[in-house]
């Protein structure tokens, strides 16, 4: 008879880090990118919330950001999108509803720099 | 009642990196749903796109504790964590308030993992199950499921000159869910942001088991333009395809009420799914696809007008 052995003593699985996907840069599958005009956004947080992968982080601002129509915009509001993540898919293009963002090949934004 | 802010303003429980296909809904499902939990959340996963995408080794998008499980039994797991769960905590080992998930495709809810979540419903675990529906078995390249919708091409019931594609009606999942007499089913989608984060709420705090459908258009499979999926779940909308509804200790609600329902071509055209429908032969199955959603429509009107608990 073997020893009889407890869930404890069981072999560890395979457990992994939270949010170690983080070092897997899904950007690099882009064909077209978002560009975004800081000066047509209303900060509506459609796209934040849409963007499948995330790539649009969010801050607290107190004293506000110039956004569409020249109005300050306060509290909540939209960062660069990080094109780290970026798959370019359109979504955030699609949604906008102030066309505050527009697609780009990659190959035309890699070229103008 | 939550603002869009004030929800993307809540810690995200997915990270980015995860390879979904480029414009894939089921992020943003994850995201309000985590949101919508002010406690800990444990997942139990069934087999589908959102694990596959989301664990591929050695990585993992998940920043909340999340278990893998198999095709058939994510509400067995969520059902054995809220077991043992309550058993630590009766025996002072844990002092924690937390929620417990499942999550499943279509697949892995509708069809595979049906029996195990009929029985977690009737034991009565205080749980949620969300189903995110792309309408097939999509990760393994569009097979027919419960799910898929009449008339839908897929290579197990593809469309020719002898067939329109699927001939059967999809399962009424809610209903089914509902019919297990438990506090809280809803349907959601992932274009209402809102709306869904208020129905995972009112889900994570029901007492007793809660069921949530999310319908998640599949750019792959349905074949459109990736950009178009939050607008996809619109038009499913506002052509009475996938109503906003919930059935709150069997009543029925409709969260919203489309002024000028849409044809359901509108739903239907730029799907490569449904591109053969539009031949002249085929007619007849958008004249019936019309039919049914109709007929779908006025019975759950019906059903709210009358407040019959179901």
């Amino acid at each position: 008879m073997t020893e009889k052995k407890g869930w404890k003593d069981l072999m560890r699985g395979a457990d992994l880090p939270p949010a170690s996907s983080l070092e897997y840069k899904t950007g690099s599958w882009r064909t077209s990118r978002p560009v975004w005009d800081p000066d047509k956004c209303t900060h509506c947080m459609f796209c934040v919330a849409y963007c499948p992968d995330m790539a649009i982080s969010i801050v607290k601002s107190e004293e506000g950001v110039k956004g569409f129509n020249g109005r300050i915009y306060k509290g909540t509001v939209r960062l660069e999108t990080d094109l780290d993540f970026c798959k370019g898919c359109g979504i955030c293009v699609h949604e906008c509803p102030t066309h505050a963002i527009e697609m780009i090949r990659e190959e035309e934004a890699t070229s103008s720099k | 009642m939550a603002t869009l802010q004030e929800i993307m303003s809540k810690p995200v429980g997915l990270a980015p990196g995860h390879r979904m296909c480029a414009g894939c809904g089921i992020g943003s499902i994850v995201r309000a749903i985590l949101a919508a939990s002010d406690k800990p959340v444990i997942i139990a996963n069934a087999t589908g796109c959102l694990e596959v995408v989301t664990t591929i080794y050695p990585y993992s998008a998940w920043k909340v504790p999340w278990i893998h499980v198999t095709f058939e039994n994510a509400a067995a797991v969520a059902s054995g964590i809220e077991t043992a769960y309550k058993s630590l905590r009766k025996r002072g080992k844990i002092d924690k308030d937390v929620n417990i998930l499942a999550f499943g495709g279509d697949g892995g809810t509708y069809d595979i993992g049906f029996q195990a979540l009929s029985g977690a419903l009737e034991r009565g675990h205080n749980f949620m199950y969300v189903v995110y529906d792309n309408e097939g078995y999509m990760n393994t390249g569009n097979q027919r499921s419960a799910a898929t919708p009449y008339g839908a091409n897929t290579t197990t019931v593809p469309a020719g000159s002898k067939s329109f594609g699927k001939p059967q009606w999809r399962k009424n999942i809610v209903e089914i869910a509902a019919a297990h007499r438990i506090p809280y089913a809803a349907q959601a989608t992932n274009h209402n942001i809102i709306d869904l984060y208020n129905k995972a709420k009112k889900g994570f705090e029901a007492d007793g088991p809660a069921f949530l459908a999310v319908l998640q258009p599949c750019t792959t499979n349905w074949r459109f333009d990736p950009a178009a999926t939050m607008a996809y779940s619109k038009l499913a909308v506002e052509t009475n395809f996938w109503p906003l509804y919930e059935i709150e200790k069997g009543k029925v609600h409709i969260n919203h009420k489309p002024k000028n329902r849409k044809p359901i071509e509108e739903f239907l055209k730029g799907q490569g799914r449904f591109k053969h429908l539009f031949k002249d032969e085929n007619k007849h199955v958008i004249e019936k696809m019309q039919m049914m959603v109709d007929k779908e429509w006025e019975r759950l009107l019906k059903l709210e007008e009358s407040g019959i608990e179901l």
